[in-house]
């Protein structure tokens, strides 16, 4: 087999030197009427070239790269670029494990500290861990901080924060006699009813969770809500689903939030039919010991040289065991790198062009899709990159008509907001040229008229 | 190597730059956030040329070890080598610029392929179905142990305690507590398995489940697993074990026919996916038929001649994670199983388990083994002969750098003091191996008779030994200029 650098002379020898006949004497420790006797009932093995046809088949079943798509909702096609793909493919940033050896890890070690840094300065916050799964279980994750920092029974999440990573929160609680409470959007802006979480929002409310821009692509201005939340004691956690955002919008720090998290996939990862992502997290400093996942920071050798290691480990399973702040292990650290290729290859300025682009044609599209009679804005108020439409006619039909012109116009809303159910989500990038979001219009304006 | 490559921060220069984007064609709204300030700048972020980054990155790779250079016998990580066929299939663009929102009839090769994954690992584990949504192992440990709740409870009782052995990695105790158990541990034996006296003992009508691995971190085989079935089905428990080194049984022995409820695996161990530094992972969980309802969504069912999702599940744990778990580690693993076939799978374990008793064999007697049952996959000596001259197991660690080599694990099992678990896997030639070997024979030589040299190692690394006390007590987490 290609993979197994043995001679048949070298397994021979290997036997003699351990003292034993045949391989299968190795075995002698699985008692006989438990072993597996027979061929495990897999596939004939395939060559490389049988492979790579085999998956070029199964590649070209998905027909979705064809259409011109309009999807967000939690996954975002951005620009990548060639050098993010150059520089992660490297073996040394592929086939090492979690740098547990910080000597011969400190390419591994380096990126996560400046990673961390990173994520520190778009944030506004003034410590990151090293990542999460993805956006859903790092919103998770931090609620289970938030509680271990004010041990309170309930919390309340926004209506708006992205249905999956409300339901990803509510399966890590339901264990734990936590009691999860849903805050209404406002009817018609889609942002936070202020109202409504001052009706629940009390002193034994832990974390008050919320998303901006929202699932609706409505930016948040969560100042108030900020302060509505500390008043009583309260954490505001603040989810970010689109960090592209983080290069123009105001960093949640600025209003506020105690602790952000979310999902950076927009940071050079392709969409990837929803994985490897990558979940961030970043807290005020004195929140540090209940910070989940791994840390790096930096150091000495015995020369003074600067270096840099994993840290504070005594908050992780492998120290502290059931009482660890989390169990998470193995990471998204190879992800965590593309992160940091792409946003130091953007800079300052490449990040708010490209947030900037969103933003500009997302509201052209907006603006463009509600001058055609039966289609029309739902929500008032600015919006990053999505935006969401109300269809005088059945949103299923409006889908499959334009499928057939090769456009995915968006994300119908009414599976997960039955009170949408005339609604679609929109998600608008900079890799939509004009032309294109101009194609959509004129389709939608078709099927309309 | 002795230059130290500088943080981004410190190459930073105002005004460069290394990528732009074409006009914004579109007419400029500038009133579009109306009272919300855009902001301006991004305090310290940093900005360089293209070149810059080229070497800033292809630089720090150069401090890294890996398996495409070194040897790297992490025990209970599997540091196999990462076929690269499976990355370039993983590629494909078919599988990268799918959206994980798209409508179920325009991925339907995304969906045939988790199916097709699925199905092949009942076949490897025996188990009857499984998720591929878990993220990692830890994220399968949590997904499995959710799933045993939700069952106990539907049985009327969720009980209260989680029996683990006192040789587990800690993500166990970790992820039974997350799930709102408390944790007991069981003691191993003297031949380091589950005593099974004290597990008899320890098997109330309280104790939910035993979380076994199996090989455990020892590298020992739980012979008895049977008997640890029948023990915790007895009292109405359930069995979860800890796939991390199945790399050890791969078409040897399926957990699936031997009472294991719960089952999880690590594609990025046993199934060849790369490891990246840290991840990304995966941690497919594996169940019986009878725990099938209590999965999390979406499972993907076959439904009139396509593949559709069903969330619709009044029992299920619930998500887990977002969309369909990490699927390109998904594409990889099945990738590397169509590849190897029954035989080819089976000869990993035999090979995994030959490598492991050859480095055994070769350093017992100059290193001592606390626990002398046959081992399978992996070997965990400790530093105890040497801890007579004041060497500890980090510095044969960090002597082991300057061979080279990458070292062992010694954080756990917490039941070998100063342990050195060796895991060499299948992918190592005899050369390799023989230069460990022989690098291990003068370590435990240059501790009999220069002691200082160890504790001072290593010494021709791109740094010397770290202070990891200092970064705890003092922590710098981020660059603040």
């Amino acid at each position: 087999m290609a993979y197994i650098p043995l001679s048949p002379a070298d397994i021979e020898e290997m036997l003699r030197r351990i003292g034993v006949e045949k391989i299968d004497d190795l075995f002698g420790c699985l008692p006989e009427e438990i072993r597996w006797e027979g061929p495990l009932e897999l596939p004939p093995p395939l060559t490389e070239p049988e492979l790579v046809r085999y998956f070029e088949g199964l590649s070209a079943k998905n027909t979705y790269q064809q259409y011109a798509s309009f999807l967000g909702a939690g996954a975002y096609q951005h620009f990548i670029p060639a050098v993010v793909d150059y520089l992660s493919s490297r073996g040394e940033f592929l086939t090492p494990y979690t740098p547990y050896q910080p000597e011969v890890s400190q390419g591994t070690l380096q990126i996560i500290f400046e990673y961390q840094t990173l994520i520190c300065q778009l944030t506004g916050l003034d410590i990151a861990n090293a990542s999460l799964y993805e956006g859903a279980t790092a919103a998770a994750e931090a609620v289970l901080m938030a509680e271990r920092i004010k041990p309170r029974p309930r919390i309340l999440v926004a209506r708006s924060l992205h249905p999956q990573y409300r339901q990803v929160i509510n399966t890590y609680i339901r264990n734990l006699q936590l009691e999860l409470e849903e805050v209404a959007f406002d009817a018609e802006s889609g942002r936070i009813d202020l109202d409504d979480l001052k009706k629940k929002i009390s002193e034994d409310v832990a974390a008050f969770v919320f998303q901006s821009p929202n699932f609706f692509g409505a930016v948040e201005e969560p100042a108030e809500a900020v302060s509505l939340v500390h008043a009583k004691g309260g954490l505001a956690v603040a989810v970010i689903a689109e960090a592209v955002s983080l290069g123009l919008l105001p960093p949640p720090g600025s209003y506020g939030a105690d602790i952000a998290c979310g999902e950076g996939q927009s940071f050079g990862l392709p969409l990837s039919f929803g994985g490897p992502y990558l979940g961030f997290m970043a807290c005020r400093e004195e929140f540090l010991r209940q910070l989940p996942g791994r840390i790096a920071g930096q150091t000495k050798d015995a020369e003074g040289r600067t270096g840099y290691v994993l840290t504070l480990s005594t908050r992780e399973q492998h120290i502290r065991r059931e009482k660890a702040t989390s169990n998470i292990c193995t990471n998204q650290a190879w992800c965590a790198l593309r992160a940091a290729i792409f946003l130091e290859t953007l800079g300052p300025q490449g990040l708010r062009e490209m947030a900037y682009q969103n933003l500009q044609k997302a509201n052209y599209g907006l603006e463009r899709l509600t001058s055609i009679p039966g289609v029309r804005r739902r929500f008032v108020g600015p919006i990053f990159n999505e935006f969401v439409v109300r269809l005088e006619k059945p949103v299923a039909e409006i889908g499959n008509k334009l499928i057939k012109s090769g456009l995915i116009a968006g994300y119908p809303l009414e599976k997960d907001y039955p009170e949408l159910k005339d609604c679609l989500l929109v998600c608008i990038t900079e890799t939509h040229s004009k032309e294109i979001i101009d194609r959509l219009v004129q389709a939608v304006e078709e099927v309309f008229s | 190597m002795s230059r130290r490559e500088p943080l981004v921060f410190e190459i930073s220069g105002p005004g460069k730059k290394a990528f732009s984007l074409p006009p914004l064609d579109v007419p400029e709204n500038r009133e579009l956030l109306g009272s919300i300030q855009p902001r301006e700048e991004i305090p310290g972020f940093p900005e360089i040329s293209e070149p810059e980054v080229v070497r800033h990155f292809t630089r720090l790779s150069q401090t890294n070890f890996c398996v495409d250079t070194s040897f790297y016998p992490l025990g209970s990580c599997t540091m196999k080598y990462n076929p690269k066929v499976n990355e370039k299939v993983a590629s494909l663009p078919g599988f990268l610029l799918s959206h994980p929102q798209a409508p179920v009839d325009l991925v339907q090769g995304n969906l045939e392929l988790i199916k097709k994954l699925e199905e092949l690992l009942c076949v490897v584990t025996g188990m009857s179905h499984f998720t591929l949504l878990p993220a990692a192992g830890a994220h399968g440990e949590l997904t499995g142990m959710m799933i045993i709740r939700a069952a106990l409870t539907r049985r009327g009782n969720p009980r209260k305690i989680v029996l683990i052995p006192d040789s587990a990695h800690g993500t166990n105790p970790s992820s039974a507590h997350i799930c709102g158990y408390q944790v007991r541990e069981i003691k191993s034996n003297e031949a380091g398995t589950i005593d099974l006296k004290d597990l008899e003992r320890m098997m109330t009508e309280e104790v939910a489940a035993l979380m076994v691995t199996n090989p455990n971190t020892l590298g020992i085989f739980e012979k008895d697993i049977h008997r640890v079935a029948e023990i915790v089905h007895d009292r109405g428990g359930l069995l979860y074990m800890d796939g991390a080194n199945m790399n050890a049984l791969i078409g040897k022995f399926r957990p699936g026919d031997h009472g294991v409820d719960v089952l999880h695996l690590n594609l990025h161990k046993t199934f060849a996916t790369p490891h990246g530094g840290g991840g990304p992972g995966a941690g497919p969980v594996g169940v019986t038929s009878e725990l099938e309802p209590f999965l999390p969504i979406p499972v993907i069912k076959r439904e009139a001649g396509k593949l559709v999702l069903d969330e619709n599940r009044p029992l299920s744990i619930g998500r887990v994670r977002s969309f369909y778990g990490n699927f390109l580690v998904v594409v990889k693993a099945l990738a590397y199983i169509l590849t190897l076939g029954a035989e080819g799978l089976k000869e990993v374990a035999e090979i995994a388990v030959l490598n492991a008793n050859y480095i055994r064999k070769s350093l017992e007697g100059v290193y001592h083994l606390k626990y002398t049952s046959p081992s399978l996959h992996e070997c965990v000596f400790s530093d105890k002969r040497q801890r007579e001259k004041g060497v500890q197991n980090i510095d044969i660690a960090k002597r082991l750098i300057d061979y080279g080599l990458h070292p062992p694990t010694m954080s756990f099992p917490l039941i070998v003091h100063g342990a050195l678990m060796i895991e060499p896997t299948e992918t190592e030639s005899k050369a390799e191996l023989d230069a460990f070997i022989d690098a291990m024979l003068r370590i435990a030589r240059e501790a009999e008779e220069n002691p200082e040299l160890l504790k001072k190692a290593p010494h021709r690394a791109y740094v010397r030994r770290l202070d990891e006390t200092a970064a705890a007590r003092n922590p710098v987490l981020r660059w603040k200029g």
